[in-house]
């Protein structure tokens, strides 16, 4: 077997979150799993596969049926030296854990001033798109990106999936790891000898373009690649960042694109109003004023709950949503 | 140990939350016994068991009765299966069948009177056909045509709630709805209203949530006249009971200050007469009570779900004979001599039903998305306004490019490209 041969794989974005939580577990026994579902059947994505079949029940653990159970015992566990790593099994269901998360997970390091930390990852599968039923399709990054104390992060390929796993759990800060659900069978190559970037808290250009920056992340990079590819045929150069970091933002990387480019898009799932692209403008708007040529301009979700699956597709940007942000930022 | 597939061949460790462990008994190793009998008015071959609390609170029901229990419960069993497979068909986004749930159902819903009111989780077909709502209607949601299905304000029956526990709080604040009403009638020296009681559903995972044990606690402190029911079917998704609770669901009500009530939940007449009692017991202010309907989830979890990963087979087995249908059917026959050609008939009914109800589903379709719009705020909201303009004017953008460029044949702009995932 040649090197490279060991060195990379090609799998899906599940595969791949499986495979870094299993290095993540092999190489710290502090690391354990907490869920509904995630042990004998490997969750409802089968993210979790097989872990308990190596690790053992008592590091995978298949929980009650409740998420503050999950949360609150997780950040106990914490305390007590581990590193737990919840499953919730629908964005839709962190609900009935933001009390711990937001009151208890992101403050206990500042309340504690600094004794206590809390290294606990909570994996969501995030977004829409998926056909189903209420409460399965939603995006709420910006609910926790307004709570100082959690960080949080989305990959949006396999590579990420892998790396960015492990990086969360490793980080002594509690994160919020989105997981873009509609993405999980995306397939893609790992490099399993190095990631992208050492710190998974920064965002990477995936598409240099000249005119126009396009910011995206988790389940629409995809789509923001396809715009870019798609304006491209009418003449406009494109440049695509996947933010891959919520909290921290990685405004550096903005500012340069869009000091370069001089227009920028931001395309989310989430509702444009109070959504994080409102953040993400404002920023730029502050850094790179005299480097704008138009507004920054966003798309998103309308202000209405996650319609029925099957009128989502209206609700959600793609392509042609995309399109028409990127022909409003020309039209200045 | 290298990050690649799990190679190990290790047979999986023993777990005592494990099911494969506990099959057939669903218990918690280290489970206290419980001297809560379980109310059974029938047993397995369908003859009568006398209980002296609750056989009385069956003692009107004839033939005719029993016979439209039956039926009931074969249009649900029939739903169920026609739903099943519209969902392999592509037409249904999703579908929980409740096969094997059909007595905790359709008995407890027949319990209930004029004024009450129910609040289902999210399984409930058979009690939502109980209450009169058309199955076209009901499968809306599931096709992913609507956000719910039926009015509450018509049909005096909540929406189905997906967020597991979340309806609970609500059927016992409604519940001191009721109780609020009677005191501001005697306040203002009127006649009380008439009496009125809640049923609340949920499941034995369900009973794990916090807002779960909030609501028993409110509605012992305000007396609520609520009656919650918990259909313990052994298992949320993969999660065994054992995993939920050391003791039957029931116990816990006395934990909580009220009577709980333990029932075969596949026994049609033993789930009408505990919850004929609950109610009345609610309806005249000596409520809450809790009923834990023992009962087997026969089916998988839902359409997307695969139940051969995470139990064994004889654990459906060992339910089968126990299954409320056969058993509804053996009292018939036991006791009025019902013979096949009444069966049959019963049979050939119900699938006239199913093909007429068949071709309602799927006459329907999805709600525009700017109906959306109408229905967030019960009053006019600028920020929904303006975001309706936005819809309405990107909208009319494809009509306009539509018109000025007939010609082209792939439409609006970027219309039918693919995403280059
Ligand atoms: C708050 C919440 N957490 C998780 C889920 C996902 N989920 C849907 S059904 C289910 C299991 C429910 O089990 P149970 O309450 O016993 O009801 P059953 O499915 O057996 O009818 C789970 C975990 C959910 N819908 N809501
Ligand atoms: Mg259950």
């Amino acid at each position: 077997m040649s090197d490279t041969k060991e060195s990379t794989l090609r799998t899906t974005m599940a595969k791949a979150l499986t495979l870094g939580m299993r290095r993540a577990m092999s190489e710290d026994r502090s690391v354990l799993l907490m869920g509904e579902d995630i042990g004998s059947l490997g969750g409802v994505y089968r993210v979790t596969e097989g872990l308990k079949a190596d690790f053992g029940a008592h590091r995978v653990r298949d929980t009650p049926l409740g998420e503050a159970g999950i949360v609150g015992t997780a950040i106990g566990m914490a305390m007590r030296g581990y590193r737990p790593v919840c499953e919730i099994q629908f964005d839709g269901f962190t609900f009935p854990a933001f009390n711990q998360i937001t009151t208890q997970l992101a403050k206990m390091h500042a309340r504690t001033n600094g004794d206590v930390a809390v290294p606990v990852t909570i994996r969501i599968p995030n977004g829409g798109v998926i056909g189903s039923v209420e409460h399965h399709s939603e995006s709420p990054e910006a609910l926790f990106a307004h709570t100082a104390g959690l960080r949080i992060v989305t990959p949006s390929t396999p590579q990420d999936a892998y790396w960015m796993i492990q990086q969360s759990i490793a980080c002594p800060d509690p994160v919020i790891f989105l997981e873009p659900k509609r993405r999980y069978w995306l397939k893609g190559e790992v490099n399993l000898l190095q990631p992208n970037t050492p710190d998974p808290f920064s965002a990477q250009v995936v598409r240099e373009g000249e005119q126009l920056t396009l910011v995206a992340w988790g389940p629409l990079v995809p789509v923001a690649m396809a715009a870019a590819e798609a304006a491209s045929q009418d003449g406009r150069s494109v440049e695509v960042v996947d933010l891959r970091s919520l909290s921290p933002v990685d405004f550096d990387t903005l500012e340069a694109s869009v000091n370069h480019t001089g227009r920028m898009v931001i395309a989310h799932e989430a509702p444009v109003f109070g959504g994080l692209g409102g953040e993400i403008a404002s920023r730029i708007t502050d850094r790179c004023f005299y480097s704008l040529e138009a507004p920054v301009q966003r798309v998103g979700g309308y202000h209405l709950p996650y319609p029925p699956a099957g009128v989502e597709e209206e609700y959600v940007p793609d392509l042609d949503r995309i399109l028409d942000a990127i022909d409003r930022a020309f039209a200045y | 140990m290298t990050p690649t597939e799990n190679t190990s061949g290790k047979p999986e460790p023993t777990d005592p939350h494990d099911a494969r462990a506990t099959a057939g008994t669903g218990a918690h190793p280290a489970t206290v016994e419980s001297t809560l009998p379980v109310v059974g008015l029938l047993d397995e071959t369908g003859a009568r068991v006398q209980d002296s609390r609750f056989s009385p609170w069956i003692e009107d029901l004839g033939r005719q009765e029993i016979e439209e229990i039956y039926r009931s419960m074969l249009r649900a069993r029939r739903l169920d299966e026609m739903a099943t497979s519209l969902q392999r068909q592509g037409q249904m986004v999703l579908w929980p069948p409740l096969r094997g749930q059909e007595a905790a159902q359709v008995a407890s819903a027949r319990a209930l009177g004029t004024e009450d009111y129910v609040f289902p989780s999210y399984r409930e077909h058979a009690v939502i056909l109980e209450r009169g709502i058309p199955a076209e209607e009901m499968m809306t949601q599931f096709r992913g045509h609507t956000a719910s299905s039926w009015k509450p304000s018509e049909t005096r029956t909540q929406i189905y709630s997906l967020v597991l526990g979340a309806q609970v709080p609500h059927a016992v604040g409604y519940a001191m709805g009721i109780t609020q009403d009677q005191k501001l009638a005697a306040e203002e020296g009127q006649n009380p209203p008439p009496e009125a009681a809640v049923l609340v559903y949920y499941g034995d995972g369900a009973s794990t949530e916090g807002e779960v044990h909030e609501s028993m606690v409110f509605a012992a402190s305000y007396d609520a006249p609520v009656v919650f029911f918990v259909q313990n079917n052994q298992w949320a998704i993969s999660v065994p009971f054992s995993t939920q609770s050391r003791v039957p669901l029931a116990t816990r009500a006395a934990g909580y200050g009220f009577e709980g009530v333990r029932v075969d939940g596949n026994d049609p007449l033993a789930v009408l007469a505990v919850t004929r009692w609950a109610l009345a017991e609610a309806r005249q202010g000596r409520g809450p009570v809790m009923i834990e309907a023992e009962t087997f989830r026969l089916g998988a979890h839902t359409t997307a779900d695969d139940p051969t990963k995470y139990r064994r087979t004889d654990e459906e087995q060992l339910w089968a004979p126990r299954d409320p249908l056969l058993r509804t059917r053996n009292l018939l026959e036991r006791e009025y001599g019902a013979e096949d050609v009444w069966f049959q008939g019963v049979e050939d009914e119900t699938s006239e039903w199913i093909k007429a109800t068949r071709a309602g589903i799927l006459a329907g379709g999805p709600v525009d998305l700017e109906q959306r719009f109408d229905v967030v705020y019960a009053t006019d909201h600028p920020l929904v306004a303006e975001e309706r303009g936005w819809y309405r004017e990107y909208q009319d953008s494809f009509v306009e490019e539509d018109n000025d460029d007939a010609a082209d044949a792939s439409g609006p702009r970027g219309l039918g490209r693919e995403e280059q995932a």
